[in-house]
């Protein structure tokens, strides 16, 4: 074997990296099979950041399938509900430049919920049928309700109704959800309070 | 003496601390009403237990807390509930919140409290159960409740318990009035949080430039193992991790709680309300408060009941509101404005500022940051406010996070030291509650999208369902139709014979039209057969009972009889149906009776329609006329019967009714040209 070495260093150089890349190949072979990722981890990744709405309005039956679009090409620009924050997430993901919301999907609105004028439901379960994460509680006959935790605000139920008893209610902002807003760098009105004048004083001389 | 430690950074602003010491606690009294928020804590808003109108005592509880980290609320004088409702509370936001509205009636009756002789005779959960139920949180700033503060798990060892009257904040001395007059309080309440913790070592934190309350707390601790540990005066040492390091050296893992390192603080305020919990059994319905700044003409600290409008606590100091341009609840630090100089004291309000014109001037504006790292030298939990100050600009919240973001305290050094007055301060409180609300949003996201999955998966599980059965019937008829040919006519299958003929008979009745009604008027026609025999029968029954002279012969006739209008009615039937049939079956609606009346209201309509108006005038009023008529004659006969007066009335009403319509018709009728 050294001696082999010796007499032949440039076969036996040339032999040792062939049979390094055959080793190689037959590892990252046999992960390929064994650590294959099931469904399409891209897809995944934009889904994850898509608002899941379900609405629709992408043109998509629901945001999976417009992720799995937008994973082959589609415009990141047609999730309303997403708005600019929604497009710049995508864009960062994807590498992708930052455009405009396409207007033709509609437009950013205020969160809304669903509400049933419940005096007014006929009990026809059209509402039921239409919600997209089975946010709508009823039977036939009966009067239905929206459970409002679940209610993603995506409009999908106020068309098929036939008495028209349903509403889309904004949310207000309330002391849960309200959060001081990042300072405007061109206003004078004193946001923080961080000293007197004296101190100030001091700390200049 | 003790070893003193220091922590990172820290700033010495102007302390302002002298005008309000001039004078001792003064008590505010009783305002006509008092304003009490649900939440006044960190954690989940009480829930009302009183109603409108309801009379309650002084120290009575009026809400109730819900879930572990919430603490009740008491009614702090007696009076009137006069409202349950959203009023605006003291929050940065100037949003409105649930309250409960007291109209004090100024008896100032107490309710009945339970206290407790000796309270090393009660459990451990009892002591805690009080705190809790005297709704005591932390009145040094955040709120937390104390007695979630307090409950250690099992198997936690309290190292040291320390009493927090630091106070560090420029302007505000509440703490400090209240450790120079009242250390005994101070110091038995710091007993009662040693027997329920049994902590090593229990020590009073103050900064030096409070020596009157240095040498109170000390006579008052003369004799016991608490520990009054004296250190110099820096911004911001009241701070609870940073006390914890000044005291102990150990510093408070990112993001854990200071009971992971054997630590557990209280404020000397929440002190005192523990002890009056335990000892007096009073609830926490008041606190001291301080009221000061140059607006103010006789600044000082005011016993306060909570539920007191600012306002009524200003005028008692002396508030000249035109000096004044905005109210701060808390100090030049860390306080906030306040929207409305009338909302409530409530459980954290340490401080009113009532600053002049001159005092606290608006920062000049922002500079673009020249990254002289003054900032990061001053911050006390050493971390590099300059550059989460750039990431909260570009909103890049991944590295806000990794730049230990949740771990700064809002102490303000940073902003304070800033040589180019941005406010940085305000960047990282904006951008914790955003980077809260992108996590509460995705968490909804997730929520949405499992549901949405959930309800896919269910739609095929359905469509599947639906398919299998389906497939499972095409088989199985498949199968039946091998099986019959197999079989041969032989040996047929009785019940498939059977099957066979019904769908062959439906089939030709599906067929069409005039199938239909030929099979319509066959099935007539067999109803008058069989209707014949059976009378047929039935009379020659009825023949022989009567040449037996049965008694059973009136039964029989009945049945004859019976059988007879029966026979009838199927031959009138098939009678008709034959007459009718030819016009019937004219129509392509033959046999649908829906379609058929759908054609009879439009032929109708049709012939209205070609009618002259003329023609159709005298129609109407030949109907109206029938209808009267018809009226007419059910009035009189219930008259004539005596019916009840109600229909009577009835009846008449309509006959004058159509009496008037028919006049209308005619007059119609006679002058066409007005239609
Ligand atoms: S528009 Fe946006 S939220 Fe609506 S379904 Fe499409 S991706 Fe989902
Ligand atoms: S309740 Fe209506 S608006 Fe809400 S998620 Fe369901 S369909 Fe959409
Ligand atoms: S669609 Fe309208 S009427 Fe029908 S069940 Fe829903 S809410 Fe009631
Ligand atoms: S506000 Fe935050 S970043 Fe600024 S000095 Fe205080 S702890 Fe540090």
């Amino acid at each position: 074997m050294l001696e082999f070495i010796v007499q032949y260093p440039l076969l036996s150089a040339l032999l040792a990296l062939v049979g390094l890349g055959a080793v190689f190949g037959a590892v990252l072979g046999f992960a390929a099979v064994q650590f294959k990722t099931e469904g399409n981890p891209i897809a995944d990744q934009i889904n994850a950041l898509l608002p899941q709405t379900q609405c629709g309005q992408c043109g998509y039956p629901g945001c999976r399938p417009y992720a799995e679009a937008v994973a082959n090409g589609e415009a990141i620009n047609k999730c309303p509900p997403g708005g600019e924050a929604g497009i710049q997430a995508l864009a960062a993901l994807l590498d992708l430049e930052v455009i405009p919301l396409d207007e033709e999907h509609g437009e950013e609105k205020v969160k809304a919920v669903a509400f049933i004028r419940e005096a007014e439901c006929i009990g026809c379960t059209k509402c039921i049928q239409a919600c997209p994460v089975d946010a709508i509680l009823g039977a036939a006959k009966q009067m239905h309700t929206v459970i409002a935790s679940e209610c993603t605000g995506c409009d999908l139920c106020l068309e098929p109704c036939p008495v028209d008893c349903i509403d889309m209610i904004p949310q207000r902002e309330s002391l849960q959800t309200w959060h001081w807003p990042l300072p405007d760098p061109a206003s004078r009105e004193p946001q923080v309070i961080a000293t007197d004048a004296e101190a100030a004083e001091d700390r200049a001389a | 003496m003790r070893k003193i430690f220091d922590f990172h950074g820290g700033i010495h602003p102007q302390e302002n601390k002298h005008q309000s010491l001039q004078t001792p606690i003064r008590d505010a009294g009783i305002p006509p009403e008092l304003v009490l928020p649900l939440g006044q804590h960190i954690g989940a808003p009480a829930s009302p237990i009183v109603e409108v109108g309801q009379r309650v005592l002084k120290g009575q509880m009026i809400a109730e807390p819900l879930g572990f980290v919430s603490v009740p609320v008491h009614a702090p004088t007696s009076g009137t509930v006069s409202a349950i409702e959203d009023r605006q509370i003291a929050h940065p936001s100037g949003l409105q919140a649930p309250c409960i509205v007291i109209a004090s009636d100024g008896r100032d009756e107490w309710a009945p409290l339970t206290t407790a002789a000796d309270y090393r005779q009660l459990a451990r959960e009892e002591l805690l159960a009080r705190i809790r139920n005297a709704g005591i949180a932390g009145m040094g700033g955040a709120g937390f409740p104390s007695a979630v503060k307090l409950s250690t798990r099992p198997g936690s060892q309290v190292n040291t318990l320390i009493i927090n009257g630091t106070e560090c904040e420029p302007y505000i001395t509440a703490d400090d009035v209240l450790m120079r007059e009242q250390p005994g309080r101070i110091v038995a309440g710091a007993r009662i949080l040693q027997h329920l913790l049994a902590p090593g070592e229990t020590l009073i934190g103050i900064e030096d430039n409070k020596p009157e309350a240095i040498a109170a707390l000390r006579a008052a601790a003369q004799g016991t193992e608490i520990e009054v540990v004296v250190f110099p005066t820096k911004y911001p040492s009241g701070g609870e991790k940073q006390l914890i390091e000044i005291l102990t050296g150990k510093q408070v893992p990112s993001g854990g709680l200071p009971l992971d390192i054997g630590v557990i603080c209280q404020n000397v305020g929440s002190v005192v309300a523990i002890h009056d919990a335990i000892v007096e059994g009073r609830p926490l319905i008041s606190r001291v408060t301080t009221v000061t700044g140059e607006a103010i003409a006789e600044p000082g600290n005011f016993t306060v009941l909570l539920g007191t409008p600012m306002q009524y606590l200003l005028a008692r100091a002396g508030y000249r509101a035109e000096q004044n341009r905005r109210l701060i609840m808390g100090g030049p630090m860390m306080g906030f404005t306040v929207p409305d100089a009338n909302v409530p004291i409530v459980k954290t309000t340490n401080c009113l500022l009532a600053p002049g014109h001159g005092e606290l001037p608006a920062p000049s504006p922002a500079q673009a940051c020249i990254r002289c790292g003054m900032c990061a030298q001053a911050c006390p939990v050493s971390l590099l406010p300059q550059q989460l100050f750039w990431f909260a600009q570009g909103k890049e919240f991944e590295k806000l996070e990794s730049h230990q973001l949740f771990d700064c305290i809002e102490c303000g050094a940073c902003s304070w030291v800033c040589p180019s007055n941005i406010p940085l301060v305000q960047y990282y409180r904006a951008s914790k509650a955003e980077v809260l609300q992108l996590r509460r949003d995705h968490e909804r996201s997730d929520q949405s999208r499992m549901r949405f999955e959930a309800r896919q998966a269910r739609l095929e599980r359905e469509e599947a369902e639906k398919t299998a059965k389906r497939a499972a019937r095409k088989q199985a008829a498949q199968q039946r139709a091998q099986a019959a040919a197999a079989g041969g006519s032989g040996d047929e299958d009785p019940i498939q014979a059977a099957i066979d003929r019904a769908k062959a008979k439906k089939a030709a009745q599906q067929a069409g039209g005039a199938q239909h009604d030929a099979s319509e008027q066959e099935k007539l026609e067999k109803a008058v057969v069989t209707t014949r025999q059976r009378l047929e029968t039935a009379s020659s029954k009825l023949a022989q009972a009567q040449a037996e002279g049965s008694d059973l012969v009136t039964a029989l006739q009945t049945g004859v009889d019976k059988t007879r209008a029966k026979l009838a009615a199927a031959e009138k039937a098939l009678q008709e149906f034959q007459q009718a049939g030819p016009a019937l079956t004219a129509g392509d609606a033959a046999g649908d009776p829906a379609a058929a009346a759908i054609a009879r209201a439009m032929a109708a309509r049709q012939a209205d329609a070609a009618m002259a108006p003329a023609d159709k005038a005298r129609n109407q009023l030949q109907g109206l006329e029938q209808r009267l008529e018809k009226t007419r004659d059910r009035l009189a006969s219930s008259q004539a019967n005596g019916d009840e007066q109600k229909i009577i009335e009835a009846l008449a009403m309509t006959v004058t009714r159509l009496e008037e319509k028919v006049s209308a018709a005619r007059e119609q009728l006679k002058n066409p040209g007005d239609a």
